[in-house]
C-alpha cells in the first residue's frame, strides 16, 4: 500500500535491509527499469565518447553500476545501506565503494569527477529520518560538496521520484543555491505509468562556453508501449472488474479517507458525526 | 581524491593516512587517455606519498615532462588496480578515523562531526 513511497516507511539503510536489498535487486522489473533510467540519465549526460570517472551517488546494490561498468566507466559510488552494498559487493561490480551518507557531504577533492549520477535516490534526502536531520541543510551540504567534488563543465543528472511540486522547489533550491544552473527535464510528462523526472545540473562551464548549457529536452508521447508487465497488469483488472466493492457506504468512505491519510494527502477532513451520513436527494 | 568532511575539518584534511592496509590486485583495462587524465586529477606528491607507505611503488617526486606508457602502466596499477580490502584510513587535522571491511570504507559521521 504505502509501498509506493518507501521513504515513508522507513529510513533508507532501514528499509533497505538484507531481505529487501535481496528482493530488490533480484526483482527483473527494477532492475529493467533501474537499467533503463541509467541509460536516459546517461544519454541526458552527454559525456564524451571515452571512459569517464563518475559519481554514482546511492548506488545501492549497484545495479546503475553495472549499466557503467558496460559503458567502460570507472566509478565511484556510495550508499547508506550497508546490505544494499553487501550485494553489490556479491554481484562484483567494478565500481569502488563507500557507506556514505550523502546527506553529511561528499568528500572529496576539487574537480576530482566527470560526472555524477543518480537513480532513484535523492527522495530520500527530503525527509528527517533522525531527530537532527534538517533536510534542507542535507540538501545544501549535499550539492555544495557535490559541486567542488565535480570537474568544471561536469554534469549531474539525478533521476528521482518527487513526491509533490513542492518536493521538487526545496530540491532546486538547494542545487542552485550550491552554485548549480541547469532544470528538471520530464520524459513522457502525458502519461501517468512512464513519466520520469531528471534533474540535470550543470557544475559550470568548460572551457571555451560562454553560456550555460542547453537543458536537453524530455522525450515525448505515451511511453514505451512494449512493457510486459503492464499489459498483465490490465489482464488482471479486467478479471476483477466483476467482484469489485461497491464504491458506496460509510464504511468506504471511511476506507478511502483513511487510505488517504496514510498516503499523505494534504487536508483529508477530519472524520465527525456527518461524514458519509445519509443526504436528501435534491436533484 | 578521498578527504575528511568531518565539519570544521579543512586543514590537513587530505591525503588520508592508511593504516593497516590490507590490499588485493584486480584487472582493470588500461586506457592511455583516461590515464593521463587522472593524473591532472590527483595531487602528485600526495600520490606518491600514499604509494611509498603502502610499500607499493616510488614514484618520483616531480612528476616528469613527458609520459611513456610504462610509466602511465604503472600509475594505472597503482590507481586502478589497487583495491584496499581492510584498514583504517585516518585524517591528519581531526584525527577521525575511517573504518574500512570488505572493500567498503564506512564514511559515515556521527551527528557531533556535521
Amino acid at each position: 500500500m504505502s509501498a509506493s513511497r518507501p521513504e515513508h516507511i522507513a529510513p533508507p539503510e532501514i528499509f533497505y535491509n538484507e531481505t529487501e536489498a535481496g528482493k530488490y535487486t533480484d526483482n527483473s522489473r527494477i532492475t529493467a527499469i533501474q537499467y533503463d533510467m541509467t541509460q536516459r540519465a546517461l544519454e541526458l549526460m552527454c559525456l564524451p565518447e571515452e571512459p569517464q570517472l563518475l559519481l554514482d551517488i546511492g548506488c545501492g546494490s549497484g545495479l546503475s553500476g553495472e549499466c557503467l561498468d558496460e559503458q567502460g566507466h570507472h566509478w565511484v559510488g556510495m550508499d547508506v545501506s550497508p546490505a544494499m552494498l553487501a550485494v553489490a559487493n556479491d554481484r562484483d561490480v567494478e565500481g569502488d565503494l563507500f557507506l556514505q551518507d550523502i546527506g553529511q557531504g561528499v568528500g572529496y577533492r576539487p574537480g576530482s569527477f566527470d560526472g555524477a549520477i543518480s537513480i532513484s535516490v535523492i527522495q530520500w534526502l527530503c525527509n528527517a529520518d533522525k531527530s537532527h536531520h534538517v533536510p534542507k541543510k542535507r540538501l545544501l551540504r549535499f550539492f555544495s560538496t557535490l559541486y567542488t567534488a565535480l570537474a568544471r563543465g561536469a554534469r549531474a543528472v539525478f533521476q528521482f521520484y518527487p513526491e509533490g511540486p513542492q518536493q521538487v522547489e526545496m530540491i532546486m533550491a538547494a542545487a542552485m543555491r550550491a552554485g548549480f544552473t541547469g532544470g528538471l527535464v520530464v520524459d513522457y510528462p502525458n502519461s501517468s505509468k512512464a513519466k520520469k523526472y531528471f534533474l540535470c545540473l550543470f557544475a559550470g562551464y568548460a572551457g571555451n562556453q560562454r553560456a550555460a548549457p542547453e537543458l536537453p529536452k524530455g522525450l515525448d508521447g505515451d511511453g514505451p508501449q512494449s512493457v510486459e508487465y503492464a499489459g498483465k497488469r490490465q489482464r488482471e483488472d479486467r478479471k476483477r472488474k466483476g467482484k469489485l466493492v461497491s464504491a458506496k457506504g460509510k464504511d468506504w468512505v471511511l476506507h478511502k479517507k483513511e487510505l488517504n491519510r496514510m498516503r499523505g494527502k494534504a487536508h483529508v477532513p477530519v472524520d465527525t458525526k456527518y461524514t458519509a451520513r445519509k443526504r436528501k436527494i435534491r436533484f | 581524491m578521498l578527504m575528511c568532511h568531518v565539519k570544521g575539518c579543512s586543514t590537513d584534511n587530505f591525503p588520508l593516512r592508511i593504516e593497516d592496509a590490507e590490499m588485493e590486485q584486480v584487472e582493470v583495462e588500461f586506457n592511455e587517455d583516461f590515464c593521463r587524465r587522472l593524473i591532472n586529477k590527483i595531487d602528485w606528491p600526495a600520490f606518491v606519498q600514499t604509494a611509498f607507505a603502502l610499500g607499493l611503488d616510488q614514484l618520483p617526486a616531480a612528476l616528469p615532462d613527458d609520459l611513456d606508457e610504462e610509466f602511465l602502466q604503472r600509475i594505472h596499477k597503482l590507481a586502478l588496480e589497487t583495491k584496499l580490502k581492510a584498514g583504517r584510513m585516518v585524517c591528519n587535522g581531526c584525527k577521525h578515523v575511517y573504518l574500512i571491511t570488505d572493500g567498503i570504507p564506512n564514511m559515515l559521521l556521527q551527528e557531533t562531526e556535521v
